[in-house]
């Protein structure tokens, strides 16, 4: 008898805790972009200092709830989770070290 | 019924490491796209690093901003740059549409992992219906960033004078009206670089959906694959955050 061979799979009801803190945290990086927009429009161009680092710690923060709670990371294996954010230290030296050399290019240059 | 990919736990008596277990608790499909990620990473950061160290080689601007003009001799304020939005020609709207390009993709993140959530439960029908709406995300950012190219080219409503003397509208691969040549090429090349991530992410997004809405996994027995492209997506999401801060913001 050709029935259709379509599995039968018992569908669980929806996880609403989980449902629930998702969209807290797209609500927290919601208001972390909001704040940044207020920074960016609320404090003068002349405090670039501060501007700039608080730019980079809330790029920090959102990074970090993206990757420890969209991809899950922070429930993963220890291991995981380091050869992950380990390199990333590296790659942030890198950045600092050539800005670093770029402001003295630029203070070289005629 | 749902069943797991293949994570093994280690014999009685065996480390984690002595050979046929899963060592980080997943499952190799899903390691390999963590990996893939971090390289991935690293290609995005040198183009970051790269111009980080060329901006900050070149002058900032150094007078009040309300009288800023566009120069070769210092880089642009970026807000003074990206003020337009699609249909509101001559409105003055200082990032005002990149933010909605950046309201868009975090949106299209958040139905990606609700899509994830579904497919834990092995619901079919709900995770059709949020990767339909992430695909939908990545179609509009990616539109909306096609806009942005067009008008960054096309240039601004007077094509303010380069400080040479010449008047010169928008943007090619040599010269362009709002600042140095290295700005144009950096907008140019870390945008588009990301623009043709979102563009193969959306494909992979849409051979999953087709995959679910024919059953591939139903069959299968477990969603782990709209996991996997999940976290490509989530990374695309993530690069572009760090891309606004840094061109945008900063």
């Amino acid at each position: 008898m050709a029935h259709d061979d379509a599995p039968q799979v018992t569908v669980l009801p929806p996880d609403t805790e989980k449902i629930k803190k998702l969209w807290k945290v797209a609500g927290i990086l919601g208001l972390i972009t909001l704040l940044e927009f207020a920074v960016a429009f609320g404090v003068p161009h002349e405090m670039k200092e501060l501007r700039v680092w608080t730019f980079v710690l809330m790029t920090i923060v959102k990074a970090a709830y993206i990757v420890g709670e969209f991809m899950h990371l922070r429930y993963e294996a220890k291991f995981l989770l380091w050869s992950i954010l380990i390199p990333m230290v590296f790659v942030v030296w890198m950045l600092v070290a050539f800005v670093y050399e770029g402001i003295h290019v630029g203070l070289a240059r005629p | 019924m749902a069943s797991t990919p293949s994570v093994t736990v280690p014999a009685p008596g065996q480390t984690v490491w002595d050979g046929g277990v899963s060592p980080m608790n997943a499952s190799y499909g899903k390691l390999m796209m963590w990996f893939f990620l971090l390289s991935d990473a690293f290609t995005f950061a040198t183009l970051l690093i790269a111009y980080g160290m060329v901006r900050s080689s070149h002058h900032a601007y150094e007078g009040a901003v309300e009288v800023f003009k566009f120069s070769q001799a210092y880089w642009p304020i970026p807000e003074k740059v990206f003020a337009s939005i699609p249909f509101f020609h001559g409105l003055n709207a200082p990032l005002v549409f990149v933010g909605l390009m950046t309201f868009i993709l975090i949106m299209s993140s958040v139905t990606m992992v609700l899509a994830v959530e579904a497919g834990h439960r092995m619901d079919r029908a709900a995770v059709e219906k949020w990767m339909l709406w992430t695909i939908i995300g990545g179609l509009t950012f990616l539109s909306c960033q096609a806009w942005e190219w067009s008008h960054f080219i096309h240039g601004a409503m007077e094509g303010d004078a380069v400080v040479e003397g010449t008047k010169f509208f928008g943007a090619n691969l040599s010269t362009n009206q709002y600042g140095p040549p290295d700005f144009a090429a950096f907008f140019f090349f870390i945008t588009g670089f990301h623009g043709f991530h979102v563009f193969s992410g959306v494909l992979l997004n849409f051979l999953i959906y087709y995959n679910t809405v024919t059953g591939v996994y139903d069959r299968r027995g477990h969603y782990e694959m709209v996991e996997k492209v999940g976290l490509y997506w989530h990374f695309v999401d993530l690069v572009w955050v760090f891309v606004f801060t840094f061109f945008y913001l900063v």
